[in-house]
């Protein structure tokens, strides 16, 4: 380190479940450094029981999220020069979800609601059936694409204001990924689907803010999936109406 | 995260839907006046006539308008599909409400 | 804390008070041009079933939906849950249902 590297101030939240506070560390700034790289470099020169979670480091695995200045990110796919002002920035655990330790969101509460809106697959066939065949173009199949590539990393949770005022809502993730199962060609939930999206935690809550939208680091529409609920839901419950 | 347009559209959504439902039951309280207390009613008519109460009234008809507008764009948003035209909607319904409550402004004056 | 039904009622009761609140405005700005008199107000509603009924339907449809918004509101913001919640909801709906028919008593009944 030579007399004209500059450092930047980071302050990085440590604490528990119990409670914490920001603790601020001087990192000197490099020419290409990324979010991940500084809390990386914390944790090997600055304090080794800093606690924070990666895997890839290229923006495919989705488990380096955390927040930085406020906003849900992808930590390995965020360079320093985008989000530093005034040669400062803050990291915090990612939004809406209870900390284990430091910079370590628990993901429970995410995963339960993707699973408690169906975002499984619901076989029809078993492997004794031919392979079922689906044209790219299917209307099911496109709708179905334009989700698929949801990760899991909880950046439009920790984004969304209706799951920070309201802990039951299933969240975009697990409802987006209902929406793709709804349209998948080869899932035969339905039904299932429509009635574990409309209970009080469901699709209605949703204010089509649309934080999630905006900050999706795959450019995935969760707004507009779980507008797509809001139909699908509307137009069941009034044929089931009219069909009684 | 926040400050963007939409997340704005909801927040003027929701407090000029807080505003409206807590100004209700004054104004029901008032209009109820006319059987009662005509004289009491006319007093308060007087009342409004004071420059600083027409712009309150302007603020609430705006707040009407407002939220009517924005609620449309959010039937429309939700219940057609549209996504990409979400930014616009929020502002043209902030610009209906304008100009809604700016020729109530303009006719009270 | 909505679930499909709530939520259906909220749109259904929006789509009924766009119009509304359009008449509604209408009949302000036609109103205030000159200043506004009681006996006005009065000369204009008392005796009328039309008003009356356009009224009295608006204050049902208003009540119903500020009443589901409110709820959604003290949940979101204030954490009201469970009875508390549904208590909130109904008192607000009671409370404007009634202020509000009253308000249309008083005007449109001599």
């Amino acid at each position: 380190m030579n007399a004209r590297t500059k450092e930047m101030q980071v302050s990085v939240w440590r604490g528990t479940a119990a409670g914490g506070r920001y603790e601020t560390f001087a990192v000197p700034e490099q020419e290409n450094q990324t979010i991940l790289d500084v809390v990386t470099w914390i944790q090997q020169y600055a304090d080794p029981s800093l606690t924070y979670r990666f895997a890839c480091r290229v923006g495919m695995c989705g488990s380096c999220a955390m927040m930085v200045n406020g906003t849900p990110r992808w930590t390995c796919r965020t360079h320093v020069k985008k989000v530093v002002r005034n040669g400062a920035v803050r990291i915090g655990p990612l939004r809406n979800l209870p900390v284990i330790k430091d910079l370590a969101a628990d993901m429970d509460p995410f995963f339960d609601k993707w699973t408690a809106a169906e975002g499984r697959h619901h076989p029809g066939i078993s492997r004794a059936d031919p392979v079922q065949q689906i044209a790219p173009d299917n209307p099911g199949r496109v709708v179905a694409n334009a989700g698929i590539e949801c990760i899991n990393c909880g950046v439009c949770y920790a984004a969304c204001d209706t799951v920070a005022g309201n802990p039951d809502y299933l969240g975009p993730a697990a409802l987006q990924r209902a929406w793709t199962v709804l349209n998948d060609v080869k899932d035969t939930g339905g039904q299932t689907v429509l009635d574990a999206v409309s209970g009080t935690g469901g699709c209605h809550n949703c204010h089509s803010i649309g934080s999630c939208t905006t900050c999706c680091p795959n450019e995935l529409d969760p707004l507009a999936a779980i507008a797509g609920l809001k139909r699908e839901t509307t137009r069941a419950y009034l044929r089931g109406r009219r069909d009684a | 995260m926040r400050r963007h347009p939409l997340w704005l559209a909801h927040l003027l959504h929701r407090i000029s839907g807080l505003a409206l439902a807590l100004f209700l039951p004054v104004h029901f309280w008032v209009l109820s006046l006319a059987i009662r207390d005509t004289d009491g009613l006319n007093r308060f008519l007087t009342f409004t006539d004071l420059p600083g109460v027409k712009l309150a009234e302007f603020g609430l008809v705006f707040l009407l308008a407002v939220h009517m507008a924005g609620g449309l764009r959010l039937m429309a948003l939700e219940h057609l599909g549209w996504t990409t035209r979400q930014k616009s909607l929020a502002a043209g319904a902030v610009g209906v409400a304008v100009l809604i409550s700016g020729t109530f402004f303009l006719k009270a004056i | 804390m909505l679930d499909l039904r709530l939520y259906l009622l909220q749109r259904l009761s929006a789509l009924i008070l766009a119009p509304m609140v359009l008449g509604h405005i209408a009949v302000m700005i036609y109103a205030v041009q000159g200043g506004l008199t009681a006996g006005e107000i009065l000369g204009r509603t008392q005796g009328s079933l039309f008003w009356a009924l356009f009224y009295g339907n608006f204050v049902f449809v208003v009540a119903v939906h500020a009443a589901i918004g409110l709820r959604v509101v003290a949940h979101e913001w204030l954490g009201l849950r469970g009875r508390g919640l549904t208590a909130l909801g109904w008192g607000a709906f009671w409370v404007l249902l009634v202020l509000g028919m009253n308000a249309v008593w008083a005007v449109s009944v001599p």
